[in-house]
């Protein structure tokens, strides 16, 4: 089989077949080409939106959770509903202490606030922050560096600048570094410069400074606006999340079954949210892709049907002459499998020139919808192996029918 | 040579049967040339087609060369088509995307000789006929005695003991029949033994014996005295 397989008579007998009947062949070929170039360009293309979805959240620790206080709705223990509820420094600390599988905790502060430099002015979010922050958020820095241990202890008047602020507030390739901005008429030193992220989780934040110095000038006391807790790998966010709202509301004297008392965002839920639509669609698109490669393979099949038809005769002949019926069975199996793989061949090339064309549309800047859509080489491997194999299978079909003619019924043909 | 006795062939036609073949009793020696003649439906293409292996007979014997030809698989039946008859048929039969070379070498390609060999072979057939110069072209590029000429090179490229020829003058007109006949004399006249089916008397009295069927038995089973075809080319 290998030796007919290498045989140069063997490829003639194929290619002599195909010369003969160029546009049938090629016809017959759409079908399997659409199928894989459909494959190719769905798995390309859903491969670049799990990539950009992975960029988004890339910044971000996905299994965290936001908790902030609000107001009580079950009155509780003397205390009526509808109180508000700020959580603080100690709940915080008591939070990270008592509930399992916390990686980080950070206690955080916003407030918005107008900043003066120079001519020019803007209103802002200000965060009070820890440097922590950096770890579950990492922040792109540009230029400079983050709020750092010595910042907090000395509440120093330092902030890092988002570079949307940076925009606003200095003149083009100004270096920002060691420059002054005016803070609710405070003077803050600029120590670094940071990328937007593609996505803002939680309140805008588009300028840090120590948490200690946000307490000082904003008057917070032990208050905070609320804390992000980071699950470690191996724990459940969501249950970290239930543990310390128990916690919290055990602290606060709230209700325990009291639901609105603490709000929260968890981002571990929304990733896996996102996580299952981007399954699904690589299960769609594997679906749709192998049920229109499957589509074609089988119009191969029917073509090659109707040929062995229109050869009769011809296969009549070859008979006549000595061909026996596995001869005749193979060179059609061969020629089912080669048109196969020819179109599957076209299509893994188109389909990779689609990709190249989503990437050139969609795949370029940083607010790219689809990033890097491509399909690994084992894929494409498998596809090609499916298509074998069906080519196989299906040329089997066409090739039963032309043997089971007797050939003097085959020579009789017209 | 051939021996073929009590041969019986029936077939089904709805739920009636057409008893084709009676019991046909006859032997060819080698070197022979015979003509099968007889009305249509009088059993002769049946009879060709049993001695072609390409059909089956119902009852009787047929031995060829000394070997029982009975039970075939299809596999079997082709080596033996390949191996021991030439076919030549009245609509020539030539693959049409094949050039003549390619299709005399056909009958080698499947006895498993190398390409080189084939081609060897079957361009020493194809001066035979007279179409060494013609070896690339196609079947449409070529006049009807020529693409007979290439048929008859094809059936003599595997070195066949028996020719088999089914009314092989039948698409022709009269000059190139004769000039075929002609040829195939001349392969007679070789030693190869030739068997063909035809109704046209001219044709058949250029063999050397003639066998007449009606209604599936033989009718008549004489020597003639060989007309030659040269003399009419």
């Amino acid at each position: 089989m290998f030796k007919f397989l290498f045989d140069r008579d063997t490829w003639q007998e194929v290619f002599d077949s195909f010369s003969k009947n160029k546009l049938r062949s090629i016809l017959t070929m759409v079908g399997v080409w659409w199928g894989i170039l459909l494959l190719i360009g769905l798995l390309g293309s859903a491969r670049g939106l799990e990539n950009s979805f992975n960029r988004l959240f890339g910044s971000f620790a996905t299994n965290s959770v936001f908790v902030w206080g609000q107001s009580t709705s079950k009155p509780f223990k003397g205390f009526q509903e509808g109180r508000q509820v700020s959580l603080s420094l100690t709940d915080a600390k008591k939070v990270e202490e008592n509930v399992e599988g916390i990686e980080f905790l950070v206690p955080r502060n916003q407030n918005q606030a107008s900043v003066v430099r120079n001519f020019l002015s803007g209103n802002f979010g200000i965060n009070g922050d820890y440097p922590l922050l950096d770890q579950v958020q990492k922040k792109k820095l540009i230029h400079g560096r983050f709020i750092n241990q010595n910042d907090i202890n000395d509440n120093k008047k330092v902030v890092v600048i988002s570079e949307d602020a940076y925009k606003q507030l200095f003149e083009k390739d100004e270096m920002p570094i060691g420059e002054y901005i005016e803070i609710n008429k405070i003077n803050f030193k600029v120590i670094g410069m940071f990328e937007n992220g593609n996505v803002n989780m939680g309140p805008t934040s588009d300028m840090h400074i120590p948490f200690t110095t946000f307490q000082q000038i904003y008057n917070q006391g032990d208050q905070i606006g609320w804390m992000m807790i980071t699950g470690k790998p191996e724990y459940d966010i969501k249950q970290i999340e239930e543990d310390a709202k128990l916690l919290l509301k055990n602290l606060n004297k709230i209700h325990p079954k009291d639901k609105r008392a603490f709000g929260s965002f968890n981002l571990g839920k929304e990733f896996d949210k996102v996580t299952g639509f981007l399954i699904g669609m690589q299960f769609l698109t594997w679906f749709v892709g192998i049920a229109t490669l499957i589509a074609g393979v089988f119009a191969i099949g029917n073509i090659l049907l109707i040929t062995v038809k229109e050869r009769t005769k011809e296969i009549g002949v070859r008979r006549a002459l000595g061909a026996t019926p596995f001869e005749i069975k193979r060179q059609i199996v061969v020629e089912a499998v080669f048109l196969t793989i020819v179109a599957g061949l076209f299509g893994i090339i188109t389909g990779g020139w689609i990709l190249i064309g989503l990437d050139a549309a969609f795949g370029q800047g940083d607010d790219a919808t689809i990033v890097n859509a491509s399909v690994s080489i084992g894929v494409v491997f498998i596809a090609l192996v499916i298509l074998v194999i069906l080519g196989t299978l299906i040329g089997l079909i066409p090739a039963f029918k032309a043997t089971s003619v007797k050939p003097i019924e085959a020579l009789r043909e017209e | 040579m051939l021996k073929i006795h009590q041969l019986h062939k029936s077939y089904a036609i709805g739920d009636s049967s057409l008893h084709v073949l009676k019991g046909i009793d006859l032997n060819v020696e080698e070197g022979e040339m015979v003509a099968i003649m007889g009305s249509s439906g009088s059993g002769k293409s049946t009879l060709l087609n049993i001695i072609g292996m390409l059909d089956e007979a119902d009852s009787g014997e047929y031995i060829l060369d000394e070997l029982p030809i009975k039970n075939l698989t299809e596999k079997k039946a082709a080596v033996y088509r390949n191996k021991f008859l030439g076919f030549i048929f009245q609509s020539f039969n030539l693959i049409n995307y094949k050039t003549a070379l390619e299709n005399v070498a056909l009958p080698l390609y499947y006895q498993g000789l190398k390409r080189k060999e084939r081609q060897e072979k079957a361009m020493f057939h194809l001066g035979k006929v007279g179409l060494a110069d013609w070896a690339k072209h196609l079947p449409k590029e070529l006049s009807g005695g020529q693409k007979q000429r290439v048929a008859i090179a094809r059936a003599l490229a595997a070195n066949p003991k028996l020719l088999l020829a089914d009314e092989p003058t039948g698409a022709l007109d009269t000059k190139t029949s004769y000039d075929i006949m002609a040829f195939i004399q001349q392969l007679n006249d070789e030693g190869k033994t030739i068997l063909m089916v035809t109704h046209e008397e001219d044709i058949a009295n250029m063999c050397k014996r003639i066998v007449r069927l009606r209604d599936g038995v033989i009718m008549e089973d004489k020597k003639v005295n060989q007309v030659r075809a040269e003399q009419y080319v």
